[in-house]
C-alpha cells in the first residue's frame, strides 16, 4: 500500500478544498473580479483580527454540533436530515427554559437551559429513530417532515405564547443566562464569541471517545457497518438505532441551545429552516464523519461564511461567490470516487513502471 | 495436426504486483472435456475470466480456432462462441424459463417477440442434448438443478462452441450431478468443447478426458485423467500429501445435550419448519443433510434466536432457550459458524481483534462501566491469531484484508474460544481452500472429542458423511430420515434429500 490510511483520508478533502477555491477563482476571473484580492479579503475578514476571529469561532459552534449529530446517525447507517429541526427545537427549548426559570441560580439556569434544549432536539430525532427501529419507516422522510413540524410549531409558539402582541420575537433572556459574557466581549472586541465554543470543542472530544472507546459507540459502528452481522452477534439492533438517533438529535439540539443563549439571546419567527442544520451535514461530509476532522472542516466553513461577508464590503464582488466555493467543495467531496480512481490509477501506473524496470534488470 | 478450438499460450495476469496467473498454457480440442483443477485462489477463475472476456491478460495470447483474438468484454466472447455457466446463476426469477433463455437475444417478428419460433427451437435443442426443462415454469419455482440446465440452454441457444462450467456441482444433489454429467457427455459428443472448473476429484474421474492442474497461479501439470489416480490429482493440487481421513475418538454419547421438539417456524407467511424434532448428544456430531432451501437456514435462525418461532421448544442442558434473545442464547452456550461468512459472520471493515470479540465485547473484562478495554482486546486478538494460525499482518488489520480461509478461521476461533456446549456449523468449509478445510474439520472433531455437541449443516455430502456420527435429512422443513453415515452411500443420501423415503 502506497498511502497510509491517514494520508489517504486527508487527500480527498484537501483536493476538494483546493478544487473548490480554484472554481471560485475561475468564476471571479470570468466575471471580472480579482480572485487574489478577494481571497485575501476573505482571509482578513475571517481571521484577520480578534473580532473576526471571535465571529468565526462562534459561527463554528452550531456547525460543529450539527455536524457531529449528523455523523453519529450516519455511523449507525442513517441519513438524519433532521438537523435543522433538531437545532430549532434545541434553540426553542433553551430560550423557553431560560425565560421561565430566570430566578434559578446562574449555574442551574445555564445547565438547565442547555439540557432542555439538547433534550428537545433529542426527542425530535428519537421520534424518527423509534419509527425506523420498530416500523422500518425511512428516516429520510420522517426527519424532513419533522423539520417542518418543528419550524411551524415554533413559529406558532412564539407568536402565541412567547412574543408580546405585535412582535415576532420572544423577549431576551436574562443577561446572566447568556453564554456571552462581558469578559469575552472585552477580549474579542465585542464579537459574539461565547463560552459555548468550549462546550462544543469538549463535546467533539467526548464523541470521539464515545466512538473509539465505549461499548455503545462500538455497537453503533457495528450496526452501521453491518446490521445482519450485529444482530447475529447479539447486538440489540433496535436499541442501538434509537440510541444513535437520540444522540444525533441531542447534539444538534445542543447546537441550537448554545446559539440561542450565546448568539441570539432570544428566538424569532422564521420563514425557512435554518441553513446551519444543512451546513452541518456538509461539514460532516467534508470531515468524513471524523469528530476531530469536524473541528477543522467547521473552521473552514465558518471562515468562508464570516469572511465572505467582508468580500462585498471591500469590493463590489457579490458575497455569494463564497457560497459557490462552499458548494463546489461539497460537490468535489461528493464525487471523491473520481479522485480516488485517479489516485489509484496513477499509483498502478507507477507500480507497473517500477516492475517493468525490475524485470529489465 | 489436430485442430484446437481454444489455445491459451503463456497467459500471465498480474493484479498490481500479484501474479494471479503465471505463464499458463492450455489447449482444448473439439469434443473434449477438460477439467481445470485447483484450490480456491489458485487462479482458475482468473484464467477463465480471460477466456470469457471479463479480464484481459497482462501477457500471452488466446487463439480461437487458430486465430488470435483480443476480447474487450464478455459480449464479444459470447459472439465468438464462448458460453459461461456461472456458479451463481444469472437468471430473472420472475420470468419464465423461455423468457430467460431468449433474454437479450430475442427472435423478432414484426417488432414483436416470436415466442413460438423460440419455443420450437429450444424444444428441439433440449431433445438433442437431453436437457429436461419446462419452458413455461417461472424460474423462481424451479429447482437449482433445472436453473442450471436453463443456464446451459442459454449458452446452447446462443450457439456456443466452448462451454465453461464454473463449479457446476456445488449446489446439486447426487442425482442432479449424475444428470449434469450426462449432459456434459452429450455436449461433447456433439463436438462442443467443454472446460469444467472444479475441485472435486470424483467428478473429474467420471467425466473429464484431460485435466489441467494449477496451483498458486502456476500450471503444475496436464494429465490424461484415465491414467491418473485420484490421490495423485489431489497431491498435485495441494502440493503435498493430503490426509483425507479424520481422527474420531470413541466418545460417550449417552447424554442428550440439546433437544428441539415440535418446532414450527413461519417466515413470510410460509411454514418453513413443520413440527421438527432433533437431538444432539454429548460428544456427537449430527449432520443435517438436505438440498438448499429446505428449512436449514430457518432452523439455525430459530435456534440462535434470530427468527421467532411459531411453536415448539428448544432445550440446551435441560434449560429451555426458545424465545430468548440472541445474546442470551449465545451466553448459555450455543456457538454458531454462520453460513454467510462475509455478511453475517464478520464485520469486514472492523479489525481482526474487534471481530474476535464481536460476541463477548459487552462483558467484563473487555467492557468495564461502558468502556472497552482495547489493550486487552488487541492482546487477546494477538494470542488468538497465534493459537489458531490466522495468517495476517497484525491484529489491527481489517478482517476484509484476509483470505477466505483465514476469515473463516477468525469465526471458528471466536466461536470455539467461547467453549460452547453446542456448536452449530453451517457450511463451514464452503469456498475455503483444502488447507483450511483440513484445519476446520480438525477443530470441529476436537469439539466432539471433548464431549461437546455439534450440529453440522452442510450441502457437501462428503463432508457430512465424513464428519457426522449421525445424519438426519431435511426436506421441506421436516426431518424425513436418519441414517448411519458409516454404511450409507452418497447416492442413498441423495435420494432421501430429494424427498424419497428409503425402501424398507
Amino acid at each position: 500500500m502506497l498511502y497510509s490510511r491517514a494520508t489517504k483520508a486527508l487527500a480527498i478533502p484537501l483536493i476538494s478544498i483546493i478544487a473548490g477555491f480554484i472554481i471560485g477563482a475561475i468564476l471571479m476571473l470570468v466575471f471580472g473580479y480579482d480572485p487574489i484580492q478577494n481571497y485575501q479579503n476573505l482571509l482578513i475578514g475571517s481571521l484577520g483580527d480578534v473580532y473576526s476571529l471571535g465571529e468565526t469561532l462562534r459561527n463554528m459552534i452550531p456547525l460543529m454540533l450539527t455536524a457531529l449529530g449528523f455523523a453519529v446517525s450516519s455511523k449507525a447507517g442513517f441519513f438524519n436530515i433532521g438537523g435543522p429541526g433538531q437545532y430549532l427545537m434545541g434553540w426553542f427549548g433553551a430560550i423557553v427554559f431560560a425565560l421561565n426559570f430566570a430566578n434559578l441560580p446562574t449555574w442551574l439556569l445555564i445547565t438547565g437551559s442547555l439540557l432542555s434544549g439538547a433534550l428537545l432536539g433529542g426527542i425530535w430525532s428519537f421520534i424518527a429513530g423509534f419509527l425506523r427501529a420498530y416500523f422500518g419507516t425511512s428516516e429520510v422522510i420522517t426527519t424532513i417532515m419533522l423539520n417542518y413540524i418543528a419550524l411551524y410549531f415554533i413559529n406558532f409558539a412564539i407568536k402565541n405564547w412567547l412574543a408580546s402582541k405585535g412582535s415576532d420575537s420572544s423577549p431576551n433572556i436574562a443577561r446572566r443566562a447568556s453564554l456571552n459574557t462581558d469578559f469575552l466581549q472585552k477580549i474579542t472586541n465585542n464579537s459574539t464569541f461565547n463560552w459555548g465554543f468550549f462546550i462544543a470543542i469538549m463535546t467533539v472530544f467526548v464523541i470521539w471517545v464515545y466512538f473509539n472507546k465505549t461499548r455503545s459507540g462500538f455497537e453503533v459502528r457495528s450496526v452501521g457497518l453491518n446490521e445482519a452481522a450485529s444482530r447475529y452477534a447479539g447486538v440489540n439492533v433496535k436499541r442501538t438505532i434509537i440510541i444513535a438517533m437520540l444522540l444525533s438529535g441531542l447534539l444538534a439540539g445542543l447546537g441550537g441551545a448554545i446559539d440561542g443563549m450565546g448568539n441570539f439571546q432570544n428566538i424569532s419567527v422564521s420563514n425557512s429552516l435554518p441553513n446551519v442544520g444543512f451546513n452541518g451535514m456538509a461539514v460532516a461530509l467534508l470531515a468524513a464523519e471524523n469528530p476531530i476532522g469536524i473541528i477543522f472542516a467547521a473552521l473552514l466553513f465558518s471562515a468562508l461564511q464570516i469572511g465572505g461577508l467582508s468580500i462585498s464590503v471591500y469590493s463590489n464582488t457579490p458575497s455569494e461567490i463564497v457560497d459557490i466555493v462552499i458548494a463546489s467543495i461539497i460537490f468535489f467531496v461528493g464525487i471523491k470516487y473520481i479522485f480516488e480512481a485517479a489516485l489509484a490509477k496513477n499509483w498502478l501506473k507507477r507500480m507497473h513502471k517500477k516492475m517493468d524496470r525490475g524485470a529489465d534488470k | 495436426m489436430e485442430k484446437y478450438v481454444v489455445q491459451m499460450k503463456g497467459i500471465t495476469k498480474k493484479f498490481g504486483s500479484y501474479k494471479a496467473n503465471d505463464n499458463i498454457s492450455l489447449e482444448l480440442k473439439k469434443g473434449e472435456i477438460l477439467a481445470l483443477l485447483g484450490e480456491n485462489g489458485a487462479g482458475k477463475s482468473t484464467l477463465m475470466g480471460m477466456l470469457s472476456g471479463l479480464l484481459k491478460p497482462t501477457s500471452g495470447t488466446i487463439l480461437l480456432d487458430g486465430k488470435a483474438v483480443e476480447m474487450e468484454n464478455p459480449r464479444e466472447a459470447k459472439n465468438l462462441g464462448i458460453g459461461m455457466v456461472h456458479q451463481h446463476f444469472m437468471l430473472v426469477p420472475a420470468f419464465s424459463v423461455l423468457e430467460n433463455i431468449i433474454l437479450g437475444d430475442e427472435p423478432l417478428k414484426a417488432g414483436r417477440i416470436d415466442y413460438k419460433k423460440a419455443a420450437a427451437e429450444i424444444t428441439r435443442l433440449a431433445k438433442k442434448y437431453h436437457l429436461e426443462i419446462d419452458l413455461n415454469a417461472k424460474v423462481r419455482d424451479i429447482t437449482v438443478g433445472m436453473q442450471q440446465r436453463v443456464e446451459i440452454m442459454k449458452a446452447i441457444y446462443r450457439q456456443a462452441n466452448v462451454f465453461i462450467f464454473d463449479e457446476p456441482t456445488a449446489a446439486l444433489t447426487p442425482q442432479e450431478i449424475e444428470q449434469l454429467m450426462k449432459i456434459l457427455r452429450a455436449l461433447a459428443a456433439e463436438g462442443k468443447a467443454i472446460i469444467f472448473i472444479t475441485h472435486k476429484l470424483k467428478e473429474i474421474k467420471a467425466v473429464a478426458d484431460r485435466c489441467v492442474v494449477i496451483r498458486m497461479g502456476k500450471m503444475i501439470a496436464t494429465v490424461v485423467v484415465a491414467e491418473t489416480k485420484e490421490e495423485a490429482l489431489a497431491e498435485m493440487m495441494v502440493g503435498h500429501k493430503v490426509n483425507l481421513a479424520v481422527d474420531k475418538k470413541e466418545t460417550k454419547q449417552d447424554e442428550t445435550i440439546f433437544k428441539v421438539e415440535h418446532l414450527s417456524v413461519e417466515s413470510h407467511g410460509q411454514l418453513k419448519i413443520k413440527d421438527l424434532d432433533l437431538k444432539v448428544h454429548t460428544g456427537e456430531i449430527v449432520g443435517v443433510a438436505g438440498v438448499d432451501g429446505n428449512g436449514q437456514s430457518e432452523l439455525i435462525a430459530a435456534i440462535t434466536g434470530l427468527q421467532k418461532i411459531k411453536s415448539g421448544t428448544i432445550t440446551l442442558n435441560d434449560k429451555q432457550i426458545q424465545r430468548q434473545s440472541t445474546r442470551k442464547i449465545s451466553a448459555v452456550g450455543i456457538g454458531c459458524i454462520p453460513e454467510d461468512r462475509q455478511n453475517v459472520g464478520l464485520i469486514l471493515p472492523l479489525t481482526i481483534a474487534e471481530n474476535l470479540v464481536l460476541k463477548s465485547y459487552y462483558k467484563s473484562p473487555i467492557s468495564k462501566k461502558g468502556f472497552l478495554n482495547y489493550k486487552k482486546i488487541n492482546e487477546d486478538g494477538r494470542a488468538t491469531i497465534k493459537k489458531f494460525d490466522i495468517r495476517s499482518q497484525s491484529e489491527k488489520e481489517p478482517v476484509a484484508a484476509l483470505s477466505g480461509g483465514n476469515q473463516q478461521k477468525v469465526i471458528v476461533a471466536r466461536e470455539i474460544s467461547a467453549h460452547p456446549e453446542l456448536l452449530i456449523a453451517a457450511n463451514p468449509t464452503r469456498g475455503v481452500d483444502i488447507g483450511a478445510i483440513e484445519y476446520i474439520h480438525e477443530k470441529i472433531i476436537e469439539q466432539r472429542n471433548e464431549g461437546r455437541g455439534v450440529l453440522l449443516v452442510s450441502f457437501e455430502l462428503e463432508e457430512i458423511l465424513k464428519l457426522s456420527d449421525r445424519v438426519v435429512v431435511m426436506h421441506e422443513g421436516q426431518i424425513v430420515g436418519e441414517i448411519d453415515p458409516r454404511n450409507t452411500s452418497s447416492e442413498e443420501l441423495g435420494l432421501l434429500m430429494a424427498g424419497k423415503k428409503l425402501a424398507e
